[in-house]
């Protein structure tokens, strides 16, 4: 164990030799281009296209957090291994997802079939249409 | 021995102060909670397409409201750590109450939006969309709850120029409430 001086005792600890201090009109820039990059990721999916809504949706939304996590979070001026545990623990839950997608995402395969999966599709997709329908229909008179 | 301040803000481990170490690693603790929520939900809605109609009646407009108010409170939060860098406390404390006040305003926006879809018949226990919707939804707000409790305390500390590190500590878990935002809002309110 290692211990910090009491030179430290008055002013917040940075604990590693990297002490940036950014001055405040830095950190509203940042602010700046999330907002810009928010406002694409609403109005992207508005034109109604899919891989348009994908790209601004959720590719706006990785580069939302990166710059959250690489300038407010610090994570670029972090120690390295800060970052790596970060990402392993992501990747923890990529093999959650690569381990338990297939079975989630496809309702049946060579031998099982998941019923009570297919049978929650068929209710979701008849009350759609009969609420469609309902919509569609002409108002019954009084 | 004794120490005159808490032994996590004087300690280094791994060089970081020990209080800073066990903050990612709560981080790392959240990053599989809310990866692994996230994760099911994109998995269930990619084999369930009924779920998208049920989407439909989310409300963007308040998930885009609540996205801009937790992303100026992550501007704020940032400012406290900036200010507690150059040693001013008071200042530090100012733009945490000002960051409190996001979360504030961020809950009372949850409150009205989900008092209307509750009341138009969308409840919890209504389909697996919106049983994941309060959920995942639900987690967040404890944890916009959790942060500015803690923040609460920090300022008071702050003001009076004590414990200046934890302004850091408190900002970087406000920072993954925010991160952990930008990626339901997509999920729950645009992806329809």
């Amino acid at each position: 164990m290692s211990t910090h001086a009491a030179d430290h005792a008055h002013a917040p600890d940075s604990g590693d030799e990297h002490e940036h201090v950014h001055p405040p009109s830095f950190y509203v820039k940042i602010w700046a281009i999330l907002t810009v990059l928010f406002a694409i990721s609403v109005a992207g999916p508005m034109l109604g296209v899919k891989i348009v809504t994908i790209l601004t949706a959720f590719g706006i939304a990785i580069a939302k957090a990166y710059l959250v996590c690489a300038y407010f979070m610090h994570l670029n001026i972090q120690r390295r291994w800060v970052v790596y545990l970060e990402l392993a623990v992501l990747g923890m839950v990529l093999l959650f997802w690569f381990g338990v997608a297939p079975d989630v995402m496809k309702h049946e395969g060579q031998n099982w079939e998941n019923v009570a999966a297919k049978q929650a599709v068929e209710r979701g997709m008849a009350a759609h249409a009969a609420g469609a329908a309902h919509a569609d229909a002409p108002a019954a008179p009084h | 021995m004794s120490f005159a301040k808490p032994l996590a803000t004087l300690r280094t481990s791994a060089g970081l102060p020990t209080g800073r170490l066990a903050l990612w690693w709560l981080l790392a603790s959240e990053v599989i909670i809310f990866g692994g929520l996230l994760a099911s939900y994109v998995m269930q809605r990619l084999g369930h397409p009924e779920w998208a109609y049920e989407a439909e009646h989310t409300n963007i407009w308040f998930g885009a409201g609540n996205t801009i108010i937790l992303l100026t409170s992550s501007l704020s939060a940032v400012l406290a750590h900036q200010a507690a860098q150059t040693g001013d406390g008071k200042k530090a404390a100012r733009y945490l109450w000002l960051t409190i006040g996001g979360a504030a305003w961020f809950i009372v926006n949850k409150a009205i939006e989900w008092t209307g879809e509750i009341s138009h018949g969308f409840t919890i226990t209504k389909s697996g969309f919106w049983s994941f919707y309060y959920t995942a939804a639900g987690l967040h707000g404890l944890h916009v709850i959790a942060g500015a409790t803690a923040m609460a305390i920090v300022a008071l500390d702050a003001a009076k120029n004590k414990e200046l590190q934890r302004v850091e500590y408190v900002g970087i878990y406000w920072h993954l409430v925010d991160v952990i935002w930008i990626f339901l809002f997509p999920l729950l309110y645009i992806a329809k």
